[in-house]
C-alpha cells in the first residue's frame, strides 16, 4: 500500500538549479508554494540591470491556463472587461476580469498563441471561477502552470541578447506582439510583455528544456551584461513602470471578506479596460451603473517631495482650508533612476486629480528615532520610468 | 442570615464568568454548584490513575479572549495551545489531510482536485464574511425587535446597518446561509466527498439534525467563529484539560472576594411576590439573595427548579417547547502508548489535530438515521483528539489520553433509557471503527469511560444531554434564544437571571453568555460595567 504524504517544502521551478548556482544571498520566499528568490546577490546591482542591461527573472509560478476550443474567443471576451476581438493570433493584452457586482477578481495576462487558443496568467488562481463562468461556452480549461516554465528578459540590452540567441525576426516583434520559434525541437513562445516598463521580452517553453535555454540564453547574453534576478528588482522596476500589483495595490474581490475592501476597473484608473460596446461580459450592468453613478475610490501616482519613500502613508488633501484623510499609499519607493520620490495609492473620490497637490504623511527611521514628515504629493498620469526604446520596433541595440 | 447580592445556581464555566464579572464590580456572590467538583461540560476529571480527561468538552477555541484578558485568566492559570494538523481517514486507505500552511493544503486538496483546491480560498472568504458578520454581536445582548427602547433600536440599527454594508449580493449570500443545510453550501464550492464530508462535520457536532437539514451551515459557522491569539477559527488545548478554563476563571471569581459551595444543589429558586428571594438547597438548606442567577439550561431552571406557579404560562409553554434534544456520545480513553495509523507516514504532524473515520456525504446522512430511528449511529461521525500528543500534563510520559467525540448518540434507546449493555455495544462501536484504521489501538487500551447524553444529563446535568443547552437552529438564536421576549438575561421574575448556554450566543465554551449577562444584571443593579466590548474588526 502506499503512503500519501504532500511535501511541506516549497516546489522548485525547472530553473531553480541556476538560480542556486548563481545565489549568494540564500534569501528565498514563497511563491504560490515555489521557491522563489527575493535577490541573488545585490537587489540594488540586479534592478540596475533591469534599467541599464538585462534582468533575467524566472516567472515558472506565474498562474496560467491553457484555454481552448471553438467558443475560446466568445467565452473569454464574457469573461473580461476588454474587447477581446480586438487581439487578434499572436497578440496579447492585459486584463481585468470582474464579478457581478463589477468588482475585479484578478488581473492578467491574455496570449493569444494561435486561432482559437489562449493563455491567461495571473497572480492568484481561479480555476473554479473559469470552470463555472465556462457553462454554455464549449471550451475548455486547463491548469498549467507546472507544465510552462517562463522567464522574463528585461532591460535596454534584451532584444541584442534574443537576436544573438538566433531568434531570427525578432526585431519586428511589436509590443504586446507574440511569436513561436524553435528551441532545440521544442516550442519556443516569446512575447514583447513584462512588469518593467522597459525593452523586454518574456520566454516560455517546456520544463524539460528550461535549463538548455537558460544555458543558451546566458551565452548569447554574455557580452551584453545578462543579469538573473529575485522579486525585490522585479518589484522596484514595476512601481517605476506604474504597474499595479495584485494583493498590493488590490485585493482579489473574491477575497475580501470586510465590504468596500475590493475595486471596480474604474477605480484602479483601468477605464480604458472596460468596453461598453459588448454586449455582455462580467459585471457590465454593475460597471454601467458605477460609470453613471460615479465611483468611490480613485488609484493614483503621485511625484512627492523629498526623499524618504512614502511606504504605508496616509495621503491628505485640503478641504475648506482644513487638512483631511484622503487614502493611503500601497507601493512607495525612491526611483533610482528617475530621481524621483514616488508611490502608488489610493484615495477617495473626488480627491486626487491629475495635478492636484495632496500631502503624505511619512515616518522614517534614523538610528532608531522615528521622524515624521508631512510631504507635498503632486497627482500625476504618466508612468515615472517610460523610455522611448521600450516601443521603438525594431528595438535598439541597447 | 446574610443576604447575598447574587446566588449564581451552578459553576459551569458560564456561571463562574458570570459571577466573576459581579464580583468584580464589587458585588458579594455566592456560586452553589450540585457536584462536588466545578466546571459543569468544561471539566477535567480524574477517573484512572495518572490519567487527566476532559470529560465533556475538549478542545477550546470560542472562549472570548475579551473574557480571558478582562478576568485575567492566564494569570489565573490558564495557558490554551492550537494545534495543527487533522486527517479524514478513508476506505480505500488513503486519507485527506488538514494543514495550516494554504500551499500545503492546496497541494493535498489537489491530490483530490484542483478545482477544489482552488475552491477552498473562496470558501474561507466567504464562510469568514459570515462569521465577521454574527462575531461581533457575541459580546453583545440581542436587542428586542418588539420593542422601542432605544438600546434595542439602536441595536437593531446596528444589525441592519452591518447586513446592509455587506452590498446587496451578499446580503442575499446571508439570507441563504442562516436557513441552508452544510450540504448545500459545501456543494456551492466543493465537487470531492471526502473534502466536503471532512468539511461537514462541524455543522452537526452536536446538533440532533443531518448534513442535509437547513440550519446546519449557521452550525459549522458558530465552530469557526473562535480564535487562539488572532487565529480565527483555530483550536487549541486547555493545558491540563478543559477543566483548566473552568478553573481559571474560578480562580479570577475568587480573587475578586467570590464564594464557591461545591456539594450544594439547588431544589428550588424562591420567589416571594412576584420577586426572588433566594435558594433553597436539596439538603433543606435556604439562601437569600436579592439577585439569582441561573447557568442551568433553560429547561432545567423553570421546569426543574422553579415553581410554576411563579412563571408566565406563555412563557413555560415555550421552555417547555424549547428543543433541547441529546445527540453527542463521548469515549475518554486511558491508552498506554501512541496507536499507530498506518495510512499515514511515520511521525506524521497530522497526529496533532482531529481525527475523522468517515470518508463520504453518504455516510455522514447514513449516521443521522440511526439517530432519527432511536439508537446510536453504528458507523458513527467521531471526533477523535490525542490531547497528550501537545499537553504534557494529562498522563504519564509515553502514555496517553484519546477523547472521542461521538456523533450521532440518541438521550434514549427507542424511547426508553440505555441499559449498561446498550452503552458497552456503543462504546464498542466507536472502538471498533477507530481499529480498523489502527490495528495496535485496542490492546493499548488501560481504561475507557463511556458517556451517553443520559450519562451527561445525569452528571453534568445538561437537559438531554445536548451539548449546547438547545439546539443552534434560526428559531433558538440571538433575540429568539432561549425565548422570544426574553433574550436579555432576564426571567420572567424580578431579580432572576440567566446566564447559561441556553441563552445567546449560545452553547461552547466561550464563557459569552455568562458575561452578557452580567452586564445586564450590574445594569439593572446601576452598578459599574465591568464586562469587556468586543475587540472588534477581526
Ligand atoms: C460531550 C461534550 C463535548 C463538548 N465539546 C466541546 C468542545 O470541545 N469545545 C467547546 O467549546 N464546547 C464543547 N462542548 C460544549 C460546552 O462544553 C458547553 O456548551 C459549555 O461547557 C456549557 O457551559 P455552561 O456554563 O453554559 O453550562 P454547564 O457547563 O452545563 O454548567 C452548568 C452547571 O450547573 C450545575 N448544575 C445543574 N443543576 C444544578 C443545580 N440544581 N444546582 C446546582 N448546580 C447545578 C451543573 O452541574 C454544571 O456545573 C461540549 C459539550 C459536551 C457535553
Amino acid at each position: 500500500m502506499t503512503i500519501h504524504e504532500v511535501p511541506q517544502k516549497r516546489l522548485t521551478t525547472p530553473f531553480y538549479p541556476r538560480l542556486t548556482e548563481l545565489d549568494r544571498l540564500n534569501n528565498w520566499h514563497s511563491w504560490k508554494g515555489y521557491t522563489s528568490t527575493d535577490a541573488l546577490y545585490d537587489p540594488e546591482l540586479e534592478y540596475f540591470a533591469i534599467r541599464n542591461s538585462t534582468g533575467v527573472f524566472d516567472l515558472s509560478p506565474m498562474t496560467k491556463y491553457r484555454i481552448t476550443g471553438p467558443d475560446s474567443l466568445d467565452y473569454i471576451n464574457r469573461l473580461v472587461t476588454r474587447d477581446m476581438n480586438k487581439i487578434k493570433p499572436g497578440r496579447v493584452a492585459y486584463a481585468v476580469w470582474c464579478n457581478d457586482q463589477g468588482q475585479i477578481i484578478d488581473d492578467g495576462t491574455i496570449f493569444h498563441l494561435r486561432e482559437g487558443e489562449y493563455r491567461l496568467c495571473s497572480q492568484e488562481r481561479h480555476l473554479p471561477w473559469l470552470v463555472s463562468a465556462a457553462i454554455g461556452f464549449d471550451v475548455s480549461i486547463v491548469e498549467e502552470t507546472a507544465e510552462v516554465a517562463g522567464l522574463a528578459v528585461q532591460g535596454p540590452t534584451s532584444f541584442s541578447i534574443l537576436r544573438t540567441l538566433g531568434l531570427s525576426g525578432i526585431e519586428e516583434l511589436k509590443p504586446f506582439g507574440l511569436t513561436h520559434f524553435d528551441f532545440e525541437g521544442s516550442e519556443l513562445m516569446v512575447s514583447r510583455t513584462g512588469f518593467t516598463g522597459d525593452l523586454g521580452y518574456e520566454l516560455w517553453i517546456e520544463p524539460a528544456k528550461a535549463l538548455a535555454l537558460w544555458d543558451a540564453l546566458f551565452e548569447a547574453g554574455k557580452l551584453y551584461g545578462i543579469t538573473a534576478i529575485g522579486t525585490h528588482a522585479l518589484e522596484m522596476a514595476r512601481i517605476e513602470a506604474g504597474y499595479i500589483a495584485a494583493v498590493t495595490d488590490f485585493l482579489p474581490a473574491e477575497l475580501t471578506v470586510r465590504s468596500g475592501r475590493s475595486r471596480s476597473p474604474f477605480e484602479l484608473g483601468l477605464d480604458w479596460l472596460v468596453d461598453f460596446k459588448k454586449p455582455t461580459f462580467n459585471g457590465r450592468r454593475a460597471l454601467a451603473e458605477e460609470k453613471r453613478r460615479g465611483s468611490n475610490w480613485r488609484l493614483v501616482k503621485l511625484d512627492i517631495d523629498g526623499n524618504k519613500p512614502a511606504n504605508h502613508s496616509y495621503i491628505y488633501t485640503k478641504k475648506n482650508g482644513k487638512r483631511i484623510q484622503a487614502g493611503f499609499t500601497t507601493s512607495a519607493m525612491w526611483s533610482p533612476v528617475c530621481k524621483q520620490n514616488i508611490a502608488i495609492g489610493t484615495v477617495n473620490t473626488p480627491y486626487g486629480n491629475v495635478g492636484d497637490t495632496m500631502q503624505v504623511e511619512i515616518y522614517y527611521q534614523r538610528e532608531m528615532l522615528w521622524t515624521r514628515v508631512m510631504a507635498d504629493a503632486v497627482v500625476v498620469d504618466k508612468p515615472f520610468w517610460d523610455p522611448a526604446r521600450r516601443r521603438a520596433t525594431p528595438p535598439g541595440n541597447y | 442570615m446574610k443576604t447575598y447580592d447574587a446566588i449564581v445556581v451552578g459553576a459551569g464555566h458560564n456561571g463562574l464568568a458570570n459571577a466573576a464579572f459581579l464580583a468584580k464590580a464589587g458585588l458579594d456572590v455566592l456560586c452553589l454548584e450540585k457536584n462536588p467538583y466545578i466546571g459543569g461540560a468544561a471539566v477535567s476529571l480524574n477517573l484512572y490513575e495518572d490519567w487527566i480527561y476532559s470529560n465533556c468538552s475538549y478542545v477550546c477555541s470560542l472562549l472570548r479572549p475579551e473574557i480571558y484578558r478582562s478576568l485575567d485568566l492566564a494569570r489565573h492559570g490558564l495557558q490554551v495551545t492550537p494545534y495543527g494538523g487533522g486527517m479524514t481517514f478513508m476506505e480505500n486507505g488513503d486519507y485527506l489531510g488538514a494543514y495550516w500552511d494554504s500551499e500545503t493544503r492546496y497541494k493535498e486538496y489537489s491530490r483530490f482536485s484542483k478545482h477544489d483546491a482552488d475552491a477552498y480560498e473562496r470558501y474561507s472568504a466567504d464562510t469568514m464574511r459570515q462569521c465577521r458578520f454574527i462575531r461581533d454581536f457575541m459580546m453583545r445582548t440581542p436587542p428586542d425587535p418588539t420593542s422601542f427602547k432605544p438600546r434595542d433600536l439602536m441595536e437593531l440599527m446596528a444589525i441592519g446597518k452591518k447586513f446592509y454594508e455587506m452590498g446587496e449580493d451578499r446580503m442575499y449570500d446571508t439570507v441563504r446561509f442562516w436557513t441552508q443545510s452544510v450540504a448545500e453550501y459545501l456543494d456551492e464550492y466543493f465537487e470531492t466527498d471526502v473534502i466536503k464530508t471532512a468539511l461537514s462535520g462541524s455543522g452537526i457536532i452536536g446538533t440532533a439534525l443531518g448534513i442535509h437539514s437547513p440550519g446546519t451551515a449557521y452550525v459549522l459557522l458558530h465552530h469557526y467563529m473562535g480564535e487562539v491569539d488572532g487565529n480565527v477559527g483555530a483550536w487549541g488545548f486547555a493545558r491540563g484539560g478543559m477543566g483548566a478554563v473552568s478553573q481559571a476563571i474560578a480562580n479570577s471569581f475568587q480573587s475578586y472576594g467570590g464564594e464557591i459551595r461545591t456539594n450544594a444543589g439547588v431544589e428550588q429558586i424562591l420567589v416571594k411576590n412576584g420577586k426572588v428571594t433566594g435558594v433553597a438547597l436539596t439538603s433543606g438548606e435556604e439562601i437569600s439573595a436579592r439577585v439569582v442567577v441561573s447557568n442551568m439550561d433553560v429547561k432545567r431552571t423553570f421546569m426543574k427548579c422553579m415553581d410554576e406557579k411563579d412563571l408566565p404560562e406563555d412563557f413555560l409553554h415555550r421552555v417547555k417547547n424549547f428543543k433541547i434534544r441529546g445527540s453527542s456520545g463521548k469515549l475518554n480513553i486511558a491508552l498506554d502508548g501512541l496507536p499507530t495509523f498506518p495510512a499515514l507516514p511515520k511521525g506524521s504532524p497530522l497526529l496533532d489535530g482531529d481525527m475523522h473515520f468517515i470518508d463520504s456525504m453518504e455516510r455522514m446522512e447514513l449516521a443521522f438515521d440511526d439517530w432519527k430511528e432511536g439508537t446510536w449511529s453504528k458507523d458513527p461521525y467521531v471526533d477523535m483528539l490525542i490531547p497528550t500528543i501537545t499537553d504534557p500534563t494529562m498522563a504519564p510520559p509515553g502514555k496517553h489520553f484519546m477523547s472521542c467525540f461521538v456523533q450521532y448518540c440518541p438521550e434514549k434507546i427507542e424511547g426508553r433509557a440505555w441499559t449498561n449493555e446498550e452503552r458497552d455495544a456503543f462504546g464498542k462501536t466507536v472502538i471498533d471503527q477507530i481499529a480498523k484504521y489502527s490495528p495496535d489501538f485496542k490492546d493499548l487500551i488501560l481504561h475507557v469511560e463511556i458517556r451517553t447524553p443520559q450519562d451527561i444529563e445525569n452528571e453534568a446535568g445538561l437537559t438531554e444531554g445536548n451539548i449546547f443547552h438547545g439546539e443552534l437552529t434560526m428559531d433558538q438564536l440571538l433575540f429568539n434564544r432561549p425565548v422570544p421576549g426574553y433574550a436579555q438575561y432576564r426571567g420572567p421574575v424580578k431579580g432572576m437571571y440567566m446566564c447559561g448556554s441556553s441563552t445567546h450566543p449560545g452553547g461552547g465554551v466561550m464563557a459569552a453568555p455568562g458575561a452578557n449577562a452580567a452586564r445586564e444584571i450590574l445594569s439593572d443593579l446601576k452598578r459599574q460595567n465591568t464586562v469587556p466590548e468586543n475587540f472588534g474588526d477581526d
